[in-house]
């Protein structure tokens, strides 16, 4: 009866944003508000079909070409964040293992860290013009700093005998980075690749709303000009959907990765 | 082979936050004839495994110096391996793979490393648990796997810190003989670090008796007692008797030192 136990954890999850959208539908048909301002979710749910697979033209200009903004959004957001964790990682470990590089680089990185990163599209935008490069560059500054700090967090907490457990076994230096501290960190750095996803999509969306014209975030700004939030609706939903997804790949490879830390943690308990 | 020479040693531990200074070894010189096996017998804190840590080259004595085989320690070397008071396994390494991994550092190919590290499953009874990762290990079954790494690498020095405290009667005698025969059969310097005055007794061709902390050497006791050592002889307990009068004297004196500070 394994589908049947299956079926019943289905429902534990599901039963409370059914009746949040029950509730929602029954709101909005209610009369309350004018229905432009709070679309019913069957009336999104039209608009959004329309909007991928161009079936009744109630999404207007956008029609049919939802896969294309998702696309573009997705690009940016994947080029950033690559850019942002290979960067992130390798001066990470490099300023949580040398001395030296932390007291060169760590007071620069402390002063440009508490910039929020969206108050650089003033400056991203005159260097790198209305186009994929701005975004881009805000996705890397939002996703670096996670990935820095706890790249070195996770460096800087290695437990010290596995390092003299490797020296002792021969290990050179470039050897103990590569097969000690680096698994070692892997946890903590693997935190900062899951904080990192979501801040990636937030800048992503903030660029294309304002230095961008493709795109789900550019979507929705341009719906919300054109009073449509049964549009607007449909792409948070959809960069919602988007940034679950990702995270979900970046959690399955954690736990294909980090396989060893099962039975090691508390993997959240039944009642 | 390598003989160990301590002259000197001071440790002082400095605590830069607390602004302190803990004296952690207090002039300690003796040394190891290549091939002995030497018993370390001392109270918790006296500072065993910071001795230990010296000779392994993992930290440098505030003055004093460290010799092994002539050459004086400078850091961790190839002639010398430790067996840690807590296991210190790569927690993402199944076990054969923690045996063996001096192979991977020298690199050599995993199949090569599987054959090495065979053997010394079976010597320390993890036969069955070679694809096993530490977070399912026992306490005592990840010792083994850190005394199997050490033994791998046929080390001419081995530095063994309490490596049998977490193990059953039973297993912790199978091991106690199992070290004696391989040290036998290899020949080869064994400092080992215990709480336990039989265990001592069995294992050890001389035992160094510490005072408590700032450790002292209190007395270095020659064993002249044939093996396998029987711990019903009279010769046996006749030493037992002794060392255990010198540890009563010494915990004497901890008592009357806490009770003046
Ligand atoms: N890294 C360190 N920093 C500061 N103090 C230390 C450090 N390592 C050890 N000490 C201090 O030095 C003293 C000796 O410690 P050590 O670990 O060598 O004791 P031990 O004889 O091995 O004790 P046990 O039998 O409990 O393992 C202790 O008082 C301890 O607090
Ligand atoms: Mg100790």
């Amino acid at each position: 009866m394994n589908w049947l136990a299956s079926l019943r954890e289905q429902r534990d999850r599901l039963w409370v944003p059914v009746l949040l959208i029950v509730a929602w539908e029954i709101f909005s048909r209610s009369g309350w508000l004018p229905p432009s301002l709070l679309p019913a979710p069957s009336t999104v749910c039209r608009t959004w079909a329309d909007w991928v697979f161009s079936i009744d033209e109630s999404s207007q200009a956008n029609a049919g070409r939802w896969i294309h903004d998702a696309l573009a959004s997705s690009v940016r957001v994947f080029v950033g964040y690559a850019i942002a964790v290979v960067s992130g990682v390798l001066l990470g470990v490099a300023i949580g293992w040398w001395r030296w590089v932390e007291k060169t680089i760590e007071p620069t990185i402390q002063m440009l860290r508490p910039v929020p990163p969206v108050s650089w599209i003033p400056l991203a935008i005159i260097w790198f013009g209305i186009a994929n490069k701005p975004a881009i560059f805000l996705v890397f500054l939002g996703a670096f700093f996670p990935v820095l700090m706890n790249a070195i967090h996770g460096v800087k907490t290695v437990d010290r005998n596995l390092i003299r457990a490797a020296a002792m076994m021969g290990g050179r230096e470039a050897q103990i980075l590569r097969y000690v501290v680096l698994p070692a960190a892997l946890p903590s750095i693997f935190a900062g690749l899951r904080i990192a996803i979501g801040s990636a999509w937030m800048l992503t969306v903030t660029a294309e709303m304002v230095a961008v014209k493709s795109g789900l975030g550019y979507v929705l700004w341009d719906s919300y000009y054109f009073l449509r939030y049964d549009l607007v609706i449909a792409a948070m939903i959809s960069i919602g959907l988007l940034g679950f997804l990702t995270d979900w790949l970046i959690k399955l490879l954690m736990s294909r990765i980090l396989h060893w830390q099962h039975g090691q943690t508390v993997q959240g308990r039944n009642h | 082979m390598a003989s160990i020479e301590l002259k000197d040693i001071v440790k002082i531990y400095k605590d830069r936050k607390r602004g302190t200074e803990l004296l952690s070894i207090d002039n300690v010189s003796f040394s190891v004839d290549s091939n002995e096996f030497l018993c370390l017998l001392g109270p918790s804190g006296c500072g065993k495994s910071t001795l230990l840590n010296m000779i392994a080259g993992f930290e440098s004595a505030t003055s004093g110096t460290v010799s092994v085989g002539g050459k004086p320690v400078l850091g961790p070397g190839a002639d010398r391996g430790m067996v840690f008071q807590q296991a210190t396994l790569m927690p993402w390494l199944p076990v054969w793979e923690n045996i063996a991994f001096s192979l991977k550092l020298a690199g050599k190919g995993a199949e090569e490393r599987r054959a090495a590290a065979q053997p010394f499953i079976d010597m320390v009874k993890l036969t069955g648990f070679e694809n096993h990762y530490p977070a399912e290990l026992s306490g005592g079954m990840a010792q083994r796997v850190g005394i199997a790494r050490a033994l791998l690498l046929n080390f001419s020095v081995i530095l063994m810190d309490e490596p049998f405290a977490a193990l059953d009667a039973q297993t912790k005698l199978e091991m106690q003989e199992e070290l004696v025969a391989i040290w036998q059969r290899h020949q080869g310097t064994v400092v080992f670090v215990t709480h336990s005055v039989d265990e001592a007794l069995v294992l050890g061709s001389q035992i160094a008796v510490m005072t408590h902390r700032p450790g002292r050497i209190r007395e270095l006791i020659k064993l002249d007692l044939p093996r396998p050592r029987d711990s019903t002889s009279a010769e046996f307990n006749e030493y037992k008797r002794h060392i255990l009068a010198l540890i009563r004297e010494e915990s004497a004196l901890a008592r009357a030192d806490a009770a003046t500070v």
